[in-house]
């Protein structure tokens, strides 16, 4: 789960990490408000959308004037930000961060993820903040400074010193800089985070340590214990067809193609999209509907396809494993009974009693392309598609 | 012989009681495995399924001998009762579960270093199938009956996928040594390389298909380890040629983020280690059978 920059950056601030004197806002009046009551004379306006890049995209704007800060938020809010991150649908722009201006003297990377060889935590950082990190992995390799961190004991201050250190920054300021890893060290580890990237962390020309900008991730699998972040979740920045799955308890993943799947398993879902991509098609989403399969999942699992206008064929692969074909094919027959499908269907039934599962469909009155194998599957969808 | 679970070995069923752990105890007593007893704590006493249930997995392990366990508790308690069975001295551990925090995860990881190599327990999933040598023992959750007995050894993130293999080489006559899930999480127990070494050490297996899809560096890991200290040929198919950059696909683990996680990426490293790539999901039986032919093991 993604947060915003601005709750990202208080989760950090409450560890102790310093943050430029920000605020939140949702209307242009409250924006000028905002800018006065932060007070200074140069402000920065910041769309909130849960992508990065959101700069060169044109959703960060510096302003002269609280007049200034009120237009440029009349500007963002409600439109849709669109970086290279969001897809060409974009992203819609409800919240604005306020922020005064920061006086730059360095620009400095941090991250913070699982490193899944070593199964510990990693502290990634550089000289080169601003950039992606894959642009500073790709451009500047040897700027990268890596530590990993011994989650029993956590993170101890001469480690983080030395990553400050490897930054190059001054010694004076050393233990401010230490005190900022060691912040998002603890907001990472102690808040179940699967991500925390600090880009820029900066130095300012008054020698502050300073996150300028923040990402934080979380693990959707610890929201049972931890409901302060579950609360932060922004349901606007995510697909809406997302969103109705995973409250449904099922895997969608929205894609560019127009063959609809519904698949049991994660991995017999990418398996399928990939012989979908083979036989010269492109899927239209990635859809797991767990192990099981069970015929209430494939009722909600075509609902959801036929949600998507960009389906023109739909293939159901189900592997019945410890259910049945015979019981999986009753379940899609009755949700073609619940459901009005116009596209052509092309169903593989496999495993346990799959001649049973075939009569079933055979005998219903769905229309409907039966197929045998993965690639007969694909290449049978395909030739729908016309 | 088969790894990690034989015909007599003995199992514990940890969450026993519950509805899934239940249903699952059943399946695996049907195929034969010798299920000899299950921890639920609080239920210490009682029996059910006509075997008897403990409180603890270290009473559970003194009087039944136990030397695995299968654990079904919830994504909220699995990492403690995974650290129990660890404690109480159960060989391997498979963990069914699906949605334990990958910071529990790191915290089991962490505390099975505190036993000795001979001692330390071997942790398999978790969110994975489990592990069946068929024809003798199923510690898992998979349909027993689409395993043929044989000679392979399989490998998989993946359950269905796996399903998907063992299936394909029934239709061709080959059958399985053991398969064995090793689950879709990010941090899981056993990685491809663990398996794919007891798989090299099996006088029965004599080849080993491994199933992997996008994200982390595990497959390239067990390619090279493979280039490096196996003689028997290593069959791989990697799921998610399609799958975007930076979006989790279904397995907390499907993600790719960084050089070397894409399925394109991983197949490259692997030909380079020598691995035989399975072209598409469809033909991993056909790929099986062609390398046991060149090598003369069919």
């Amino acid at each position: 789960m993604d947060i915003h920059e601005y709750q990202a950056k208080k989760i950090l601030s409450d560890f102790g990490v310093k943050i430029p004197t920000g605020g939140i806002v949702y209307s242009p009046e409250n924006a000028e408000n905002k800018a006065r009551e932060i007070g200074g004379s140069k402000w920065v306006v910041k769309a909130q959308v849960h992508s990065g890049a959101r700069g060169k995209a044109g959703g960060i704007i510096i302003c002269n004037s609280p007049l200034e800060v009120a237009d440029a938020t009349d500007k963002l809010l409600g439109k849709k930000l669109i970086t290279n991150q969001t897809g060409p649908e974009g992203k819609i722009i409800n919240r604005i961060y306020i922020e005064e201006a920061t006086d730059i003297k360095h620009e400095l990377y941090l991250g913070l993820v699982f490193d899944r060889s070593s199964e510990s935590i990693m502290v990634v950082a550089s000289t080169e903040g601003g950039m992606s990190v894959e642009e500073i992995s790709k451009e500047k390799p040897e700027t990268i400074i890596r530590s990993k961190i011994e989650v029993a004991v956590g993170i101890q201050q001469f480690q983080a010193r030395e990553i400050a250190f490897g930054l190059g920054i001054e010694s004076k300021l050393i233990s401010r800089a230490a005190n900022t890893i060691i912040g998002c060290y603890k907001a990472f580890s102690e808040l179940d985070a699967t991500m925390v990237e600090v880009n820029p962390l900066v130095v300012s020309q008054q020698d502050e340590v300073l996150a300028l900008d923040c990402k934080m991730s979380f693990d959707n699998n610890a929201m049972f214990r931890r409901d302060e972040i579950a609360e932060l979740r922004d349901k606007t920045q995510e697909n809406s067809n997302e969103v109705y799955a995973s409250d449904r308890g099922m895997n969608y993943v929205s894609l560019d193609g127009n063959i609809g799947n519904i698949i049991n398993g994660a991995g017999l879902a990418m398996a399928s999209m990939d012989m979908i991509k083979l036989a010269g098609g492109e899927p239209a989403n990635f859809l797991d509907v767990g192990g099981g399969a069970t015929p209430e999942k494939i009722v909600k699992a075509f609902k959801l396809i036929s949600m998507d206008s960009k389906v023109k064929v739909i293939l159901v692969n189900i592997f019945a494993g410890i259910n049945r074909c015979d019981w999986v094919a009753e379940g899609i027959v009755q949700a073609l009974s619940k459901i009005e499908i116009k596209h052509p269907l092309v169903i593989r039934l496999a495993g346990t009693n799959v001649e049973k599962g075939n009569e079933i469909l055979k005998k219903s009155n769905i229309n409907y392309i039966e197929a045998s194998t993965l690639e007969d599957a694909a290449n049978k969808a395909v030739k729908a598609l016309g | 012989m088969s790894i990690i679970i034989h015909k007599n070995t003995k199992i514990l069923v940890q969450g026993f009681t519950g509805k899934i752990g239940s249903f699952h105890a059943e399946e695996m007593i049907k195929y034969g495995s010798n299920i000899v007893g299950g921890v639920t704590p609080g239920k210490g006493g009682t029996t059910h399924l006509d075997l008897p249930v403990f409180n603890t997995v270290k009473e559970a392990v003194d009087q039944t001998g136990a030397s695995n366990s299968i654990l079904f508790v919830p994504p909220a308690f699995a990492a403690d009762s995974a650290m129990e069975a660890a404690d109480a001295g159960i060989k391997t551990c498979v963990a069914i579960t699906d949605g334990i925090p990958s910071h529990d995860m790191v915290k089991i990881k962490r505390y099975m270093r505190r036993y000795p190599k001979d001692k330390k327990m071997g942790l398999v999933g978790p969110n994975c199938a489990g592990i069946i040598s068929p024809g003798k023992s199923m510690l898992g959750i998979m349909p027993g009956h689409i395993y043929k007995e044989g000679k392979i050894g399989i490998v998989s993130r993946s359950g269905t996928l796996g399903y998907e293999a063992a299936q394909q080489l029934k239709d061709l006559e080959i059958g399985v040594s053991t398969s064995v899930g090793i689950g879709g999480d990010p941090i899981n127990g056993s990685s491809f390389r663990d398996i794919i070494e007891k798989f090299e050490n099996d006088d029965e297996t004599i080849a080993v298909l491994m199933i992997g899809e996008i994200g982390g560096p595990q497959e390239v890991e067990a390619g090279q380890f493979a280039k490096e200290n196996m003689s028997k040929p290593v069959i791989a198919y990697i799921a998610g040629l399609t799958a975007p950059k930076g979006r989790v696909m279904g397995h907390a683990g499907a993600i790719v983020s960084a050089y070397g996680e894409s399925a394109i990426e991983k197949v490259k490293l692997l030909k380079e280690c020598g691995v035989t790539i399975s072209k598409n999901p469809s033909v991993m039986g056909e790929t099986v059978k062609k390398v046991l032919v060149e090598n003369n093991l069919n």
